[in-house]
């Protein structure tokens, strides 16, 4: 840290002065924080949401189980962890889009699809997707059409949720791990489909 | 009384802006911030809802102006300020402190036992399920409106459904109660809803059509309709 010439902005300076003195004070495991930040930035995202998806594309069985017991079925494929003790999984349908939001801070199923991009916490987002789900996915590509229903999803207490998107047309002859590349985090987030390949 | 991050619904915020390949952080700052926030969390200096309380407490022209993690630094620091580990005025001085050196290391110490701990806890989660004696007040499909609650300060029910009719159409678990737990005043766990409604109840007339709302309560936010 610091070892250039920038200006340190003030962010930076504090987290730094609150990390030296709790080092100092011995209440801090700085190898904590180190594994912490490496664990959600290498092994904690999105391709774990997809090898869901896909294995709910590809097996009946599995996806009637995701839908009754979401934290069950995602257990099932050795995911589990901190923000997705209580999941549910939202299936969209030609009849249902469904999209998910946090109004009052940020909560994301962090298991499946690791930390929140900035857009998801960002006030615009939050404030926005409630009132206008329509307007606010046409600006991100996706029109919905008025015949569906599109149902938000806000994250006020403690069910984590996670969108299992329609599967696209002509990936009848697809392996599982073919699928889960055309899950993108974003459709389960419910602001996308998933892609065609 | 809502507070700052209590926006649903908010006018006046202009597009949202997906970026391309974002990184998980955006800078080591960050990264610090995120793991000495879980690894404070994890010795148990405060709770998850005294976390999320730190941040709506900011008022509403900073928490507006500032990033996603400078709030994470308001409320790690209000929260070890409130545990008694260190004072403000020790931050303001080592604050300074470090602006004059530029480049002083933060120093290091390890836990190996407590690190183990803290990612096995990741792994497997915490889950703030608990039993309840009590039967529900309400069963699926049952009309309700979103009448309120009694706290002061944190709570979880957004203030755009408050007063609101609506139907419960999931039935959850039992969960710790954030309005007292934030408090330290007890988990004093409450059967969970989730409960739909519809856009022109909420909004009024000129909402966008077919396009529901689902926000998750506990049972006493919550009187029949």
């Amino acid at each position: 840290m610091g070892h250039d010439h920038d200006p340190i902005s003030y962010p930076n300076l504090r987290t730094q002065a609150i990390e030296s003195l709790l080092v100092e004070k011995g209440i801090l495991a700085s190898d904590a924080v180190d594994r912490v930040v490496s664990a959600y930035e290498e092994d904690i995202g999105p391709l774990n949401g997809a090898r869901v998806v896909a294995r709910a594309w590809s097996d009946g069985r599995y996806k009637t189980r995701l839908l009754e017991n979401a934290t069950g079925a995602i257990a099932e494929l050795g995911i589990s962890g901190m923000q997705g003790e209580n999941m549910v999984a939202l299936e969209n349908t030609a009849e249902v889009h469904n999209v998910v939001v946090c109004t009052l801070c940020s909560c994301y199923p962090w298991p499946v699809l690791g930390l929140p991009p900035y857009w998801y916490k960002s006030p615009e987002y939050r404030a926005r997707v409630v009132v206008e789900p329509r307007a606010v996915l046409a600006e991100l590509g996706l029109e919905i059409d008025e015949s569906r229903e599109l149902r938000v999803w806000d994250s006020s207490a403690e069910i984590r949720y996670m969108v299992l998107p329609e599967r696209p047309a002509g990936t009848d002859e697809l392996a599982e791990d073919q699928l889960a590349e055309l899950v993108s985090r974003d459709s389960m987030i419910g602001v996308a489909e998933a892609r065609t390949p | 009384m809502a507070r700052a991050h209590d926006i649903g619904g908010l006018k006046g915020l202009g597009p949202v802006e997906i970026e391309r390949d974002e990184p998980v952080f955006h800078s080591e700052w960050e990264q610090r911030v995120f793991g000495i926030t879980m690894a404070t969390l994890g010795k148990g200096l405060y709770n998850v809802e005294q976390f999320r309380s730190g941040i709506e407490e900011i008022p509403i022209v900073p928490y507006m102006e500032s990033s996603y993690y400078e709030r994470w630094i308001v409320t790690l620091e209000t929260n070890l300020i409130r545990a008694g580990v260190v004072s403000e005025d020790e931050i303001d001085a080592r604050t300074v402190e470090l602006s004059r050196h530029p480049g002083t290391d933060v120093g290091r110490r390890e836990e190996a036992e407590f690190c183990e701990m803290l990612l096995s806890v990741i792994q497997a989660g915490v889950s703030p399920e608990r039993d309840v004696e009590a039967p529900r007040r309400f069963e699926s499909g049952d009309r309700v409106i979103a009448a309120g609650t009694t706290a002061a300060g944190h709570t979880r029910l957004p203030r755009y459904v408050r007063g609101k009719q609506g139907v419960v159409a999931r039935l959850d678990k039992a969960f710790v109660y954030p309005e007292t737990n934030v408090e330290g005043a007890g988990e004093n766990p409450e059967w969970c809803y989730c409960v739909r409604f519809e856009a022109d109840e909420v909004w009024g007339d000129g909402a966008e059509a077919g396009a529901p709302v689902y926000v998750d309560v506990w049972e006493s936010y919550l009187e029949p309709a």
